[in-house]
């Protein structure tokens, strides 16, 4: 009984000085949400109306996205509509292509990892240069994000200072944060100024101005939209929202959630090209039209990407982002790895206890748990439910629904406590690899009970 | 005021001292109890790993064995929670859920319905208050760390009532010990690293007992501490108030 997932995280586990400081590391993540969390009296108000906003906004977003667009059209802005991940690519080079533009320069965006971007441009002969920090690293790794707010929380700064050793010559064994920042910021600073493009994600568009609204700590989203003069934005169709009135309900909640500040150093605004320049939006649906279809799981739409979830939440800490199957990992990776393709990634619905913490902490109220509880559901008509587990829940149901075969079972029960112990604890009984089993009674309660023994 | 008992499966087979305690604590404080000898499960295991349909009959079945009772009382917050946010949707196009209503963890139903303020017994001891998951985040038996709502514990409330006690909780208060049913053994290894993490917690505390409402997680910690030889010892809420009796 095993997926894809729960093997991963048995490797990650097995380095157990890292992993205990993996699930630390994401712990004082939480932490630092939760005391930003009380800071703010009316923190539970503002959930419950961010909740709504979405609600609302998801609910009539045929007219949100309409009112962006053309607003941002009124502002001078070159808006364009991507239905899939392959036409927002086609997009993006051919804006690059009319330029003449070689070198991109990008702030962080999960939509472009979703859409595989960097690989395509790349195989067209772009210079694709991520600027996030995080990213950088991952990036001259060759390694996906872990995390969608901190993509290299899992790697220490001795792996960074080794790594900037090879590609950025830095000190031989300097692996001190300061020192590698700023050696950062130095490589990064020609990157910029050689940069043809820049391209941004964006955390809000505002439907009644056209904006578009970008959150970072780093400044680096104001860096590649202020050397060159081409800036493009990707951007999902969910990230509208109607006005400033609600994006002060966001701001207020996306930073404290994500990395417990009180708001990112940088909340960049960006209406309009600057003189001599071109802004280009690309509005990407990419499945989500569909999905505000979906009953069980339209939910998913109100996410803000703050990564709160990841970092609350158990299985996340101690498997680590790589042992989920799809780019995104954690709660909310779960459901979205399933509305994606819900054969290619059922091996991470297994990843939750079902604690519910993350239905707790999500900014949006999105109901993550219940949803994945619904996934499971689904998996025997995906015939994707294991065998095992199957059996279990058919062989229990059959004793639970004839309660004297159930009387009779618990009456011998005992006898698993006597068994040899190689006849217990071996390779079948997966309870038995950190845990001895519980002890059946000798005497269960109904017996008591009918016995006239419970007074 | 009639009382019906739901003592979930594996507190039947495993754990029968906690049903015999809920029973006596019941009957000192409401008197009459009934159980139903016809129940086995509430379905939860088969539902949270993914076959809830196979919940369907032992709900119906549920439904008919309580359906004289005002409250239903049980030794186990999970399976409380299950029935009271799953079985009307299970139920659903087949007649009107009750159990719902009534169905009550039995910490809950002291403090919320008995409203008791004093018990008889004495148990001298330091415990850690294992705050399960389900108690918690579904039927709120006390505020939720993720959340900013004034701070609340229900079970601490009643502890407090047995003389000597010393309750104690541990860091991280309400992180989930990772038992969550087939989950146990559908990713053994992150299961066990979660309840080895909450044991340690629990034992810095110095407490000579955990305790709680779920003997599901205190189930799985215990065979945790078995496998590492940790003399931490285990105790139901309900064993607690109970003492005495």
């Amino acid at each position: 009984m095993s997926t894809k997932h729960s093997r991963a995280a048995r490797l990650f586990l097995a380095q157990k000085e890292d992993s205990q400081w993996h699930n630390q590391s994401l712990w004082y993540v939480r932490e630092k949400r939760d005391s930003f969390a009380m800071g703010l009296p009316e923190w539970e108000e503002l959930r419950r109306l961010s909740s709504e906003i979405k609600r609302h906004t998801i609910t009539h977003l045929d007219k949100y996205v309409e009112q962006f667009a053309q607003q941002a059209e009124a502002n001078g802005v070159i808006v364009h509509w991507a239905k899939d991940a392959q036409e927002h690519n086609n997009i993006v080079y051919d804006i690059l292509k009319q330029h003449q533009a070689k070198k991109l320069v990008k702030s962080k965006s999960m939509l472009t990892e979703e859409c595989h971007l960097n690989d395509y441009l790349i195989s067209k002969g772009i210079d694709v240069v991520e600027t996030d920090l995080g990213e950088r690293i991952l990036q001259l790794m060759k390694i996906p994000p872990a995390h969608i707010v901190m993509p290299a929380i899992h790697l220490k700064r001795q792996q960074v200072g080794k790594l900037f050793e090879e590609k950025l010559h830095t000190e031989k064994g300097n692996s001190d944060p300061t020192y590698l920042a700023h050696a950062a910021r130095l490589h990064l600073r020609n990157e910029f100024m050689t940069a043809d493009a820049g391209m941004t994600g964006a955390n809000f568009g505002v439907a009644a101005t056209g904006d578009v609204v970008v959150c970072t700590n780093e400044g680096n989203a104001d860096m590649s939209t202020s050397l060159p003069k081409l800036h493009i934005v990707s951007m999902g169709i969910e990230k509208i929202i109607p006005n400033y009135d609600s994006l002060s309900v966001f701001v207020r909640l996306l930073a404290r959630s994500a990395t417990g500040q009180p708001s990112t150093t940088y909340t960049s605004h960006f209406r309009k090209a600057r003189p001599g320049g071109e802004m280009h939006i690309v509005l990407v649906d990419n499945g989500r039209s569909d999905i505000i279809g979906n009953e069980g799981h339209w939910e998913t739409l109100k996410c803000l990407r703050c990564g709160a979830c990841m970092n609350t939440c158990p299985v996340y800490r101690r498997s680590g982002g790589y042992s989920y199957t799809y780019f995104i990992p954690g709660p909310i990776g779960i459901n979205l790895g399933m509305l994606r393709s819900p054969k290619e990634y059922s091996d991470n619905v297994s990843a939750c206890s079902l604690c519910c913490s993350c239905d707790n902490v999500c900014p949006a109220k999105v109901n993550l748990s219940e949803q994945i509880y619904r996934w499971r559901q689904d998996l025997d008509s995906l015939h994707k439910a294991n065998q095992m587990k199957k059996f279990i829940s058919n062989r229990l149901t059959y004793i639970y629904n004839h309660p004297k075969l159930y009387r009779m079972c618990l009456k011998f029960a005992p006898i698993i406590n006597h068994l040899p112990r190689f006849m217990v604890y071996n390779g079948l009984n997966a309870w038995g690899e950190g845990r001895e089993l519980p002890t059946f009674a000798k005497h269960s309660f109904g017996s008591m009970w009918k016995k006239g023994k419970v007074k | 005021m009639k009382i019906g008992l739901f003592v979930p499966c594996y507190v039947d087979a495993v754990f029968p001292e906690v049903g015999v305690a809920t029973y006596k604590l019941l009957k000192h404080l409401v008197g009459e109890v009934d159980y139903p000898l016809n129940q086995t499960c509430c379905g939860q295991p088969m539902a949270n790993a993914g076959f809830e349909q196979k919940a369907v009959p032992l709900a119906e079945r549920f439904e008919e064995m309580f359906k004289g009772c005002d409250y239903v009382v049980a030794p186990s917050a999970s399976c409380a929670a299950f029935v009271k946010l799953n079985y009307p949707r299970l139920l659903e196009g087949k007649h009107f859920c009750q159990s719902s209503d009534k169905i009550m963890d039995v910490c809950e139903f002291l403090h919320d319905i008995l409203k008791v303020k004093q018990l008889p017994g004495k148990f001298p001891h330091k415990v850690s208050l294992h705050n399960s998951c389900h108690g918690v985040r579904e039927l709120q038996l006390s505020s939720a760390s993720e959340l900013n709502i004034p701070s609340y514990s229900k079970i601490k409330d009643l502890l407090s009532l047995v003389e000597g006690i010393t309750v104690l909780e541990p860091k991280n208060v309400d992180e989930c010990c990772g038992f969550g049913g087939m989950f146990s053994v559908e990713e053994p290894d992150v299961s066990v690293r979660m309840g080895t993490d909450k044991l340690n917690n629990h034992i810095a505390t110095g407490a000579e007992y955990i305790t709680g409402p779920d003997s599901s997680c205190l189930m799985h910690m215990q065979g945790i501490a078995k496998r590492l030889h940790k003399p931490i010892k285990f105790i139901h809420v309900v064993q607690i108030l109970a003492a005495g009796l």
